[in-house]
This record gives structure tokens, C-alpha cells and sequence, in this order.
């Protein structure tokens, strides 16, 4: 187990430096072949109408005349052993791991991605708890009823939930619950739960249920699925025959074995959802990761980009680990 | 559905197979406690489906007494299966319909409750399935399932359960069982799972095991060991046994009497020595001309019936074996037309069957003893 | 100058022009109001002070749908930031807080008047008030006003790189290395700056240059302490000169303003201090903002640009609505840039074909229509910038869906009588630019002229694609669609950057149609030493008249905005010097 942990963890490093080669690649390269030169990228970098100096001072600043291969080392450096940075009056120390300086604000990435972190964490977090307990719960219960009306009225919510856009639903719960009948007139305005819980709680409920309904709709239809299956296998034949109440053979036979598949879908999901919730995050003007990385992708500012895309999948990544040594706990079957 | 209207109007071909004193059409009065430990009278398992009505058991009956043991033998779809599952009460709460009568030591059980029938399975009635792998919990340990078990009827403690578990285990053969006891279904080999399914299913001392193909999914030399362990402990508990299956030979040793099913209802039955030395039935002489002997030539060795089980939505009309019957001819008809009635032939043994005794004899001792 | 989006921002900087209504009587297309001040109606905020209220306390909520470009005074392009770092950092003069034309007057900021000039036009100078104070409580001098100015754009670009660089171009001394280079011990070494005494500044420009007022209402001429100087980190905590001072700050979320203890009305009758907090959010989605603007959640919208199309008809569907918007004239203006170096756009009779040829309804209509889009333009310089005169060479105004025989005679003239292939350049990411040029399009193939549209990034548009000469060149881009508003109210603060022969540039060029008549430069250098206001106008229309003959620039719209001002807040009114409501007078209802 801990050789395949350690082998795992050497493996996500591996793939994040590749991430960040490629992201380097395409931010470097692919303007590059289309003709941009250095300078016009430093360009971008810069006040309104600027004079030549002015961008030649910025291009070396930010080191994009060097190759390609010293910016990408000075990136690696910074990360592991932190960087230096020329603030105006005093040079300023990034501790490692210094993900750059934004090449639009000037300011050290990591401590804004960090600040940006909790509110896509409570973000992620209260609708994962959300639509994993109605997404479940509801998928069980048509499961066990299949057929009746119940049935049929979560199924039908539930394919509207899966095919409805996150920024149409988004805006309709904007317009209804905030906009027309204010119930949540702060919604999407963030306040740090250290701050106010009550407050924190209000801006989120819209966008909560707003994420949790897309994926307690998907969760509703893998479980109401995977209970059907699962509640035809032997094995439930053999707790009913034991004289188990029906309800511990739901609970603790037929949904044990159900949720094994889910709980992988879910970490996975979860851990995508961390590094950011784009859409809902747009729609709802909050101030995580996913505004941060569609941000720094409009600015077209390189430690930024690649700062989210690494901490996205760093989740991604950790999630994935994460999921296969539940697995192994979860499933006995399992093993390293 | 050519047969219904054979079976209308409460005609029945069927009768009890023992002699019950004093009353000849039970079914017609209100019912009666039965005096037997097991009793299942005209027991009807029918399933709605979009295709239609599948009658799975088609009017059953039997009884079985504590210390004895029945085999029920068939094809896969002749309906065993589904009745071991009704006995159980295992189609409680689903679409099956189910008429009839199921007598446990003078408790009717298809009209019992739902929770009065949980309360008596695992404690009173207990079952062994075919395939242990698929039917043990694979993320619950052996012991834990085994504790489950106990502890639904028993109110003792975990660590006293776990002991009982233990303790089973050892009873059933499983060598070390004080470790074996935390290993996971998938840890157990195919025959050590059949025993610790059989510890699971005695865990309580039911006094009914009903044990569904519970050799079918193990190697030959392992068959052998669980049909012996099963004979030990049902003398140990003095248990009233069903063994179902679909081969006569896993029953020749075991069972007291054999019952043999086609189509979901009874082709014949009797003591397992009538059957196997007089069989009447010629679905009977199918079955053992099937079975595999080492003393024989390959050439004769095996005579299949010919044939695929019938639908269970389209019984063919009269005797439902008529299409695949080598001496249906012989009838005049009959056994296209007439549903064939259970009658005695010799005492506890019966067949239903449009044959004569005389046209019975010769075909047995002239076609089918010989090859055998 | 001001380009609409030399940068990626695309809703910010309809919001980053100042425009002038010098022009007497230019109550142009902007609906006067009639009402009586401080009443909400339509179009109120224009010309007076609406919910005018001396309450004070409360909290202020704005939103900006980006972030801004820094919060540093030393180190802003953005309109926005112009306006609302007054709050915190005053400049040597500003703007007069008043509605209507008023709002064009310079005023004193940290000075006590206007600047002195010599007789050779080669000094400015300008006397601070005494006693002003930092927020911490340390005496505000000229030597912080020119530190300032020496740790800006202007000579420190690669610390602080967004702000303009006008004061490196006029003052002498251009190659100092700015105030994180220099050596000297107080780090006064900038030559083009003297500081005589702690209220006294001087500065030493190599030409005369009539316009220098204009110049120090710059945020970079807000005094900054040396002491306090952070370079990049200063925009994090800028020391308060002003009414509010910062509290709290994150680059991606927003900051907060609290009231500057040390400020007081009486050095500073032109600010207001009435709210206790004003805390600002920045990337809130654009129709976002609208939303919370309307179910009051929101006070002011900051990026100025106007609203949504969404927002847009539900107010101007709804009277209860309408009256609390303001149609403000930005002093944008959206043109069609005709290059003089791509064949056959070489010959002027060829531009004029198109000048002609193109339907102005049409692009009127591509960029909103005439409440969010603006009116039809007939000149270079819109109406409200001092030396607009009214012209309409190309009967834009009269004929506004064109004129196809004078196009197809215009064609006969520069001997493409059936017409020839041309690319248009337009921002892909601009729906509306655009539409605008798929409406070129339309028009120029009924007189032959087939056109291409090539479309471009924003954040690339002028350092890579329409704004390199020999780009444009390649790939024969004798459209170029674009966007313009001056840094400062006159015609020079318009027209200086676009038509001026001296500023084309290999990348990052501005003269998009790459005039360069020498009539035109000689007339804009004159202009610069022409100290008579009057006079200076009349050259700038002189400029307006000779461009619109030379057909290189086809004027769509001056450029129009509605503003939605929500009736939380008081003493609101659209400030002409920045086409948004200003910032520094608002309270909270």
C-alpha cells in the first residue's frame, strides 16, 4: 500500500510537470508560430499606447527574451526553491513554492489562488454534500419504487437537472430567488465563513443547489441504476433469506455494494470541482479558482495560467489517489 | 394458453400424493392445519409479464416431515426454484402472484405477513444457494456475514455471536476457523464458501434447509464433501431437508423421496429407491438416461431428451411433455388434450401420466433399462 | 491617448474617455433634461445633481466586471481609475464635480490654482496648499508630488507599466531612469522637476505645450511618500491624500475605503466624504452587476460602460425604470480606419467610394442603435470635445444609408470603375465591431467593392495584428475597424495619437490608416503653442476638415451609454470629464 502510494505520488509529479510543460508550450509556441514576436507579447503587458522602451523594459522584466527553456527552468526553480522578484524600491522575496509574479498585477500568484481557494472549496464542498445526500436518496428511493409516480416525477427532474445548462439554471434561480422574490439577496457575494457563517451560508444556498442539481441528477440516475442491478444480485437473495428487515438489506447490503462505483465518481468529481467550478462560478461573480483561471486565460497572464492549471491538477490528481485508496478500503476485493 | 381451460373450474389434476385420511379434496374447504411439519398444497407461483402469465409452479403439492429429505429434480425452468423461493416467502412483495396454501409446522405461511415470514426465515427456514461467490456480500467478511445472520434472531452480543460464528465454521469443516472467520468471500475457495454458506444458513438450528443447486458451482470431489456434510448435520439437527436440482445423482444418495418437476408441476413422485429402480415417468427415464456412467460405453453411454424445455407462458396443451414424449402416440390423444392427473402407482409413488401401467412396464424394460 | 482596448479588457474601456462639451451650445444628441434638479427622470443625471443629500454614513457597494488595471495612481490607463482614485490620491488639479458642461472646468486639486506659465512656454508652475497631510499624518509636499511622478509609467515603466508617459515626452530630461534607479540621495535626481520649496513645483518642458493643466489632473501627480513606496506592492496600499483611504485589498476580489481621518473639507471643497466604507468588487459578471443594480444590492456600476442588452430593455421597457437611467455620450468614438498604404486604398478617390458607399444606419445599428450604440458621427472629433465644429462632408447625417452614385463616380475617379478586393480587420471577440463590418460588407458589394473580413483577438488586436503597420500591409487590411477617446478633453488629447504622421509605430501603432500629412503635423505642433483656447479650437477643426477630406477615417457613431443610476445613491450626476457618474460625490441614501 505504501509503495503504491509513493509510486503514485512520484507518477502525479511527473504528470503535473508534463501539464506544465504543455501549458507552457502552448502559451509560448503556438503564438510563436503564428507570427507573434516577443515583444508584441510584452505588449499585452503594458499601458495603452506605449512607447518602445516601455515595452522593451517590461519584455525583460517578465524574461520573455530569454529561450524558452531558461523561463520554463526559472519557473521549475521558483516553485521548489522559491524566486526573487524586483518590486521597484527593494527586491521581494516569492517562498517556494513561488509560482511567479502575474504579469498583469504584479502580485505574487500563489497568495491569490489561495485566497481564491475557499470560496471554490465551500463552493464545491456544501453541493457535494448536497447532491450526494438528495442525488443518492433520490436515486435509492426510485429504485425501490420503480414505476411509481415518484419514479417518474425524480427521473423526469432529474434528466432536465443532466441537460440543463449551469449558467441557464444559474440565472433563473438569480432572477427568481434573489432578483424577484429576494430570498437570498446576497447571493454570490462572498463572505468567508470565518467571518460570518450566517452570511457565508446565504451568499452560497443559490449556487450550491444550482451545481448540486446537475450532478444530484447524475448521481439520482447512477444510483437509481446501479441499486436495480444491485438489488437483483444473489447476495441481496441471501440477506432477505437471512430474515434482515428490508431496510437494512436496502441500506446495509444494497446500497454498500451501490455506492462503492459512486463514491470513485464522486471523488473524481469532486476533486475537478476544487480546481475550480467555472460556470458556476461565473454565473455567480464568486471569486474561486474557476473566475481566477478564466481570468488569467482573458489577461493571457502566463504565471496565472499556469499557477490554476497546476493547482487544478494537483485536485485532479489528489482526488484520483484519493479515490483508489478508498477503493482498496471500501472494496476487499481490492488490493495493492 | 391452450391449457387454461383444462385447469378451470376447480378440476384438478391434481391430488395429494399421501393417502390423507378422510379427506380427499382438501382444497375445497376451508383450510385446514396441516399435521405435516411441511405441507405445500396446490401451490400456484404466477408471473405478469408483457409476454403474459408465467406459471411457474403450477399447483404443487407435498409434505416433508422433520429428519427427511426431498429432492425436487428438473430442468432449469421446470419451476424448483420458484417454489423453494415462495416456501421462503422470498416473492413477498414483488409481482408474483401466489395462490395456494404453505403449511410450516402448522403455521400457513402465504397468507402470513410479510413480517411474520421475515421473522421465520434464517431461524425456522433456511437456504443455501448455488453460487456462494455471487451470493455472499463481497464486502462484508465471512464472520460478520455469519454474526448478521445469528444476531437477527438471537439477541446476544457481538462478541458472543462472533464465538457462535467461529464455532459454525468449525462445524462445517473450515479448518483455523478463528482467523478464517475475518477473511472475505473471496478468500475462501469455491467448496470452503459452500460450507461457510452452509455455517451461515445453520447458524440459527432452522429446522427447514432448503439447499438450491447447492453442489452445481463446485468441482466433482468437493460435491461430494458438502453432500456429506449436509447428511451429517441434517442427522446432527434432525432438519427437514429440500434438495433441488437438476441432477438425479446428487440426490440418488441423499434424498428420502424425489420429486420430479416439468413445467411446474409434478411428473412424478415417490421414494428415491421407486424412482430410480421403477421410474414411470418417461421425463424420469430422460433424466436418468442422462446421467453420466463411468461403466458405459460412450456411445450409449448418455440418451437425452430430446427437445428444449417448454415455455413457461405457452405450457403446451394436455401433458406438457407430450411434444418431446417418444410414446405420446400411444395415448389416442389423451395427451394432448387431457392434462395428465398425479395418481398413485405404488403406494407413496405416483406419476402423472397417460401411459398404462402395462404400456409403462414395457417401454421400461424393453427401450430404457437396458441402455442404462 | 486613451485606444479603446489596447488591452484584452473588452467592457472596461467603452468607460475610458473624457470628453468635453467646450463647444458652446453642443447639447448634441444627448436628450437635455428639463426637469428640476435632484429629481429622478430620464436622462436627469446629465445635467443636474440627482437625490442631492448632505447624509452621511452607510456603506457604498461597487462592482467592476474585471479588475482594474492597477489602483496605483502611478500606474492607471483606465477612465474608472482616473475618476476614482481621487477618492485616495489627489492630483495637482482635477476636473470641477458638476454636472453638464461645468464638469469640463480644470480646478485646483492639491494646488492652489492653475499652472503659471513663462512667456517662453517652457516652465509650468504650480503652489500646493500648506498643512495637507497623509493619511498617516506626515506633511504632504511638492517633493512627494514629484517623487511621484518620478516612480511613474513615465520613467519607471518596468516596475509600474500601465499608466501614460506624457511627462517623459514633454518634460526634459526624458532618459532619467526613474526613481528606483536614481542614484542621488533624497532620490530627487529628475531634472525636468524642480521642487523650490514644500509648495512650490516647477516643471521644465523641452517645446511649449499649451495643454499642461491637462496633464497634472493625471492620478500621477498624487503626492506619494517616498518612505511608503512599495513599487508593485503599492497599489495594495496606496498612501490616502484624499477623502477615504484603504482598509483592505485583494488583487482578485476587491478592496475596501474607510474615511481618512486626516483629510478635511476645507483644503478640499471639491471632494465629498459621506459614507463611512465604499468597498469595491471587482470580476462580478457584467450582467451580474446589473442584476444587483437593480434589486439595489448594488449601488454603482464601475466600469461606467453602460448596462447590458438585458438590463438595457427591461429599463427602457419599464418608465419606473427609465427615470433613474442616464444615455451619457462617452466621447468614444467608433470609426473605420481607411489605410493609405494598401492598394487601391493609395488613391483618396477610392476612400471616398467607400466614404460614400458604406450605410451609416447600418452601422449605427451594429453598434446598438442610437440609445446604447450613439449617434450617427460625421467628423473626427465627436461633439464633446472642445474644437468639434459641425460638418458632414460625406452627407452622413443627410443620407444616412448612402449614396451610391457618388460612390460609383468616386470609383470611376481613381480608375476602378467595377469595383476591387479589400480585407476588413475586426475584433472576432466583438460581436457588435463585428456586425459593423459585415454592414461595410453589404454596403461596398452594391458598388463592386468586394470585402473580406478578417477577424482578430482583442488583447492581440493592435501590439500584433491592426496596430503593426506592415501586418496590415501583408494582408491588404484597408479597413481597419476601431475605437477612440482622448486622454484629455481637447482636440490634441483626441486627435494627436490617430492622425499625426510622427506617432505611426512598427506595433502597437494608433494612426490605424496611417496618415501622415504634413499639413495635418504642422497644424497639431502649432496648436501645442497656441495658448488662446479659441484660437487652438479653431486649428483642431481645421485638423477635423482636412482628415475628412483626405477620406482616411469613415466616423460609425459617437459613441453613447446608458447608465443605470440606482436610487440608493445620492448626489449622483454623469461627469462629462469621464462620461460615468463621479465617483468622488456620491453618498448613500
Amino acid at each position: 500500500m505504501i509503495t503504491f502510494i509513493v509510486r503514485r505520488l512520484l507518477g502525479a509529479v511527473l504528470m503535473l510537470l508534463v501539464v506544465s510543460m504543455v501549458t507552457f508550450a502552448v502559451f509560448f509556441l503556438v503564438p510563436r508560430i503564428a507570427g507573434q514576436t516577443t515583444d508584441q507579447l510584452a505588449t499585452q503587458y503594458v499601458g495603452r499606447n506605449p512607447s518602445v522602451t516601455q515595452i522593451h523594459a517590461m519584455e525583460v522584466k517578465l524574461g520573455l527574451d530569454q529561450p524558452i527553456y531558461v523561463q520554463y527552468g526559472r519557473f521549475l526553480k521558483g516553485i521548489v526553491a522559491g524566486a526573487d522578484y524586483d518590486a521597484g524600491p527593494d527586491r521581494t522575496h516569492c517562498p517556494a513554492p513561488c509560482f511567479g509574479y502575474s504579469f498583469k498585477n504584479q502580485q505574487p500568484v500563489w497568495p491569490q489562488m489561495l485566497s481564491a481557494l475557499p470560496v471554490t472549496g465551500s463552493l464545491a464542498i456544501g453541493a457535494a454534500i448536497l447532491w450526494l445526500v438528495t442525488g443518492v436518496g433520490i436515486g435509492v428511493l426510485s429504485a425501490l419504487k420503480r414505476g411509481s409516480i415518484f419514479d417518474r416525477t425524480a427521473m423526469s427532474a432529474a434528466l432536465a437537472g443532466v441537460s440543463l445548462p449551469i449558467f441557464f439554471t444559474a440565472l433563473l434561480s438569480l432572477a427568481i430567488f434573489r432578483d424577484s422574490v429576494p430570498l437570498f439577496p446576497d447571493a454570490g457575494n462572498f463572505i468567508p465563513f470565518s467571518e460570518s457563517p450566517g452570511r457565508w451560508a446565504e451568499a452560497l444556498v443559490l449556487p450550491w443547489v444550482t451545481l448540486a442539481f446537475l450532478y444530484a441528477a447524475l448521481y439520482a440516475r447512477l444510483t437509481r441504476a446501479g441499486m436495480l442491478e444491485t438489488m437483483n444480485e444473489d447476495f441481496i437473495r441471501t440477506a432477505r433469506a437471512k430474515g434482515l428487515s428490508e431496510r437494512k438489506v436496502v441500506v446495509k447490503h444494497g446500497l454498500r455494494a451501490t455506492l462503492t462505483p459512486i463514491v470513485t465518481i464522486f471523488g473524481l468529481d469532486l476533486g475537478l470541482l476544487v480546481g475550480g467550478a467555472i460556470l458556476t462560478e461565473t454565473a455567480f461573480s464568486l471569486p474561486g479558482l474557476g473566475r481566477f483561471a478564466v481570468n488569467a486565460i482573458t489577461n493571457q497572464d502566463l504565471p496565472e495560467i499556469l499557477g490554476v492549471t497546476l493547482l487544478a491538477g494537483f485536485f485532479v490528481v489528489l482526488a484520483n489517489l484519493i479515490v483508489d485508496v478508498l477503493y482498496a478500503v471500501v472494496d476487499p476485493r481490492v488490493r495493492y | 394458453m391452450t391449457d387454461t381451460g383444462n385447469w378451470g373450474g376447480g378440476q384438478d389434476g391434481f391430488v395429494d400424493v399421501r393417502p390423507r385420511p378422510g379427506e380427499a379434496e382438501f382444497y375445497d374447504s376451508a383450510p385446514t392445519p396441516s399435521d405435516s411439519f411441511l405441507e405445500l398444497r396446490d401451490l400456484r407461483v404466477q408471473f405478469p409479464t408483457d409476454d403474459g402469465l408465467v406459471k411457474s409452479a403450477d399447483g404443487l403439492s407435498f409434505t416433508l416431515e422433520r429428519g427427511r429429505t426431498l429432492g425436487i429434480v428438473g430442468e432449469s425452468g421446470s419451476g424448483k426454484s420458484v417454489t423453494s423461493l415462495a416456501i421462503m416467502g422470498l416473492h413477498k412483495n414483488t409481482r408474483a402472484r401466489i395462490t395456494g396454501e404453505i403449511w410450516l409446522d402448522g403455521e400457513e405461511l402465504v397468507g402470513a405477513s410479510v413480517e411474520r415470514v421475515r421473522a421465520l426465515r434464517g431461524k425456522k427456514m433456511a437456504m443455501i444457494f448455488q453460487d456462494p461467490l455471487s451470493a455472499m456480500h463481497p464486502y462484508y467478511t465471512v464472520g460478520t456475514q455469519i454474526i448478521e445472520a445469528y444476531r437477527i434472531h438471537n439477541k446476544v452480543s457481538k462478541a458472543a455471536a462472533r464465538r457462535h460464528a467461529v464455532e459454525m465454521l468449525d462445524r462445517v469443516g473450515i479448518p483455523q476457523p478463528g482467523s478464517r472467520v475475518d477473511d472475505y468471500p473471496h478468500q475462501f475457495s469455491g467448496g470452503m464458501r459452500q460450507r461457510a454458506m452452509i455455517a451461515m444458513a445453520l447458524s440459527c438450528d432452522p429446522e427447514l434447509l432448503i439447499a438450491d443447486e447447492p453442489t452445481t458451482a463446485l468441482d466433482v470431489t468437493v460435491q461430494a464433501q458438502i453432500l456429506d456434510l449436509i447428511r451429517d448435520l441434517q442427522q446432527e439437527f434432525n432438519s427437514a431437508v429440500i434438495i433441488i436440482t437438476h441432477d438425479l445423482g446428487v440426490v440418488a444418495e441423499l434424498a428420502d423421496n424425489i420429486m420430479v418437476m416439468y413445467a411446474g408441476r409434478t411428473a412424478e413422485y415417490g421414494p428415491t429407491d421407486d424412482i430410480f429402480r421403477r421410474p414411470q415417468h418417461p421425463y424420469t427415464w430422460g433424466l436418468l438416461g442422462s446421467m453420466p456412467r463411468l461403466d458405459r460405453e460412450r456411445a450409449d453411454r448418455l440418451l437425452p431428451i430430446m427437445g428444449t424445455p417448454p415455455s413457461l407462458i405457452n405450457v403446451p396443451s394436455g401433458c406438457a411433455f407430450h411434444p418431446r414424449c417418444n410414446y405420446a402416440s400411444l395415448t389416442g390423444g389423451r395427451s394432448t388434450d387431457e392434462v395428465p392427473v398425479l395418481h398413485s402407482v405404488d403406494g407413496e409413488h405416483s406419476v402423472a401420466c397417460h401411459l398404462t401401467a402395462e404400456q409403462r412396464l414395457k417401454a421400461w424394460e424393453t427401450d430404457i433399462k437396458p441402455k442404462l | 491617448m486613451k485606444r479603446k482596448n489596447a488591452v484584452a479588457f473588452a467592457a472596461v474601456c467603452a468607460g475610458l474617455s473624457l470628453l468635453t462639451a467646450c463647444g458652446s451650445g453642443s447639447s448634441g444628441g444627448t436628450g437635455t433634461s428639463n426637469n428640476t434638479a435632484g429629481a429622478a427622470a430620464y436622462n436627469a443625471g446629465l445635467n443636474n445633481v440627482v437625490n442631492p443629500s448632505t447624509k452621511a454614513g452607510g456603506t457604498l457597494n461597487y462592482a467592476l466586471s474585471n479588475t482594474p488595471d492597477s489602483t496605483d495612481p502611478g500606474n492607471t490607463y483606465y477612465a474608472l481609475m482616473w475618476n476614482f482614485s481621487r477618492l485616495y490620491a489627489r492630483p495637482l488639479l482635477t476636473f470641477k464635480s458638476a454636472p453638464g458642461a461645468d464638469g469640463l472646468k480644470l480646478i485646483p486639486g492639491l494646488a492652489t490654482g492653475l499652472g503659471k506659465t513663462s512667456a517662453d512656454g517652457l516652465t509650468w508652475t504650480y503652489t500646493i496648499q500648506s498643512g495637507l497631510k497623509f493619511e498617516d499624518g506626515s506633511a504632504i509636499t511638492t517633493k512627494d508630488v514629484k517623487y511621484a511622478i518620478e516612480r511613474s509609467t513615465n520613467y519607471a515603466p518596468s516596475v509600474l507599466p500601465n499608466g501614460p508617459t506624457y511627462f517623459q515626452q514633454y518634460l526634459t530630461d526624458p532618459t532619467y531612469p526613474g526613481a528606483y534607479k536614481d542614484t542621488t540621495p533624497d532620490k530627487m535626481g529628475l531634472k525636468g522637476i524642480d521642487t523650490p520649496n514644500d509648495t512650490t513645483i516647477v516643471f521644465h518642458l523641452q517645446h511649449p505645450f499649451a495643454d499642461f493643466d491637462y496633464l497634472v489632473t493625471n492620478p500621477q501627480t498624487a503626492p506619494v511618500p517616498p518612505a511608503k513606496d512599495t513599487g508593485s506592492n503599492y497599489q495594495t496600499h496606496p498612501m490616502s491624500s484624499g477623502p477615504y483611504m484603504f482598509s483592505t485589498y485583494d488583487p482578485n476580489k476587491g478592496f475596501t475605503l474607510v474615511k481618512n481621518p486626516q483629510w478635511s473639507a476645507s483644503s478640499d471643497p471639491n471632494d465629498k466624504q459621506l459614507v463611512n466604507t465604499i468597498n469595491v468588487a471587482f470580476n462580478v459578471q457584467a450582467a451580474d452587476i446589473d442584476s444587483r443594480l437593480l434589486n439595489g444590492s448594488l449601488d454603482v456600476d464601475m466600469d461606467g460602460t453602460g448596462v447590458q442588452t438585458a438590463a438595457r430593455a427591461r429599463i427602457l421597457g419599464n418608465k419606473a425604470l427609465q427615470v433613474k437611467a442616464d444615455d451619457a455620450t462617452t466621447g468614444f468614438l467608433y470609426y473605420a480606419a481607411l489605410n493609405t498604404q494598401v492598394a487601391p486604398l493609395n488613391n483618396v478617390d477610392c476612400r471616398k467610394a467607400i466614404m460614400y458607399a458604406v450605410n451609416k444606419t447600418t452601422q449605427q445599428t451594429a453598434y446598438g442603435g442610437p440609445i446604447a450604440g450613439g449617434d450617427i458621427a460625421s467628423t473626427v472629433l465627436p461633439p464633446t470635445v472642445s474644437g468639434y465644429q459641425r460638418a458632414d462632408q460625406y452627407a452622413a447625417t443627410s443620407q444616412p444609408n448612402g449614396d451610391t452614385a457618388k460612390a460609383k463616380s468616386a470609383l470611376q475617379a481613381c480608375g476602378q470603375p467595377n469595383g476591387f478586393s479589400i480585407n476588413i480587420a475586426a475584433r472576432g471577440d466583438r460581436p457588435k465591431e463585428v456586425s459593423a463590418a459585415q454592414g461595410i460588407q453589404e454596403a461596398l458589394a452594391q458598388v463592386g467593392i468586394k470585402a473580406q473580413i478578417q477577424q482578430y483577438p482583442t488583447g492581440s488586436y493592435y501590439s500584433t495584428y491592426a496596430g503593426v503597420p506592415n501586418f496590415v500591409h501583408q494582408h491588404d487590411l484597408g479597413i481597419i475597424l476601431g475605437g477612440w477617446g482622448a486622454d484629455w478633453p481637447d482636440g490634441f488629447g483626441f486627435l494627436s495619437q490617430i492622425v499625426d504622421g510622427r506617432a505611426i509605430k512598427a506595433a502597437g501603432n494608433s494612426n490605424l490608416q496611417e496618415e501622415n500629412n504634413p499639413q495635418v503635423n504642422q497644424l497639431l505642433d502649432k496648436a501645442t503653442q497656441t495658448s488662446d483656447a479659441t484660437a487652438r479650437n479653431k486649428i483642431y477643426a481645421q485638423i477635423d476638415q482636412i482628415v475628412m477630406s483626405d477620406a482616411t477615417i469613415l466616423p460609425e457613431v459617437y459613441s453613447k451609454a446608458l447608465l443605470y443610476r440606482s436610487p440608493n445613491v445620492t448626489n449622483a450626476f454623469v461627469t462629462e470629464a469621464y462620461g460615468m457618474y463621479d465617483y468622488t460625490q456620491l453618498g448613500k441614501a
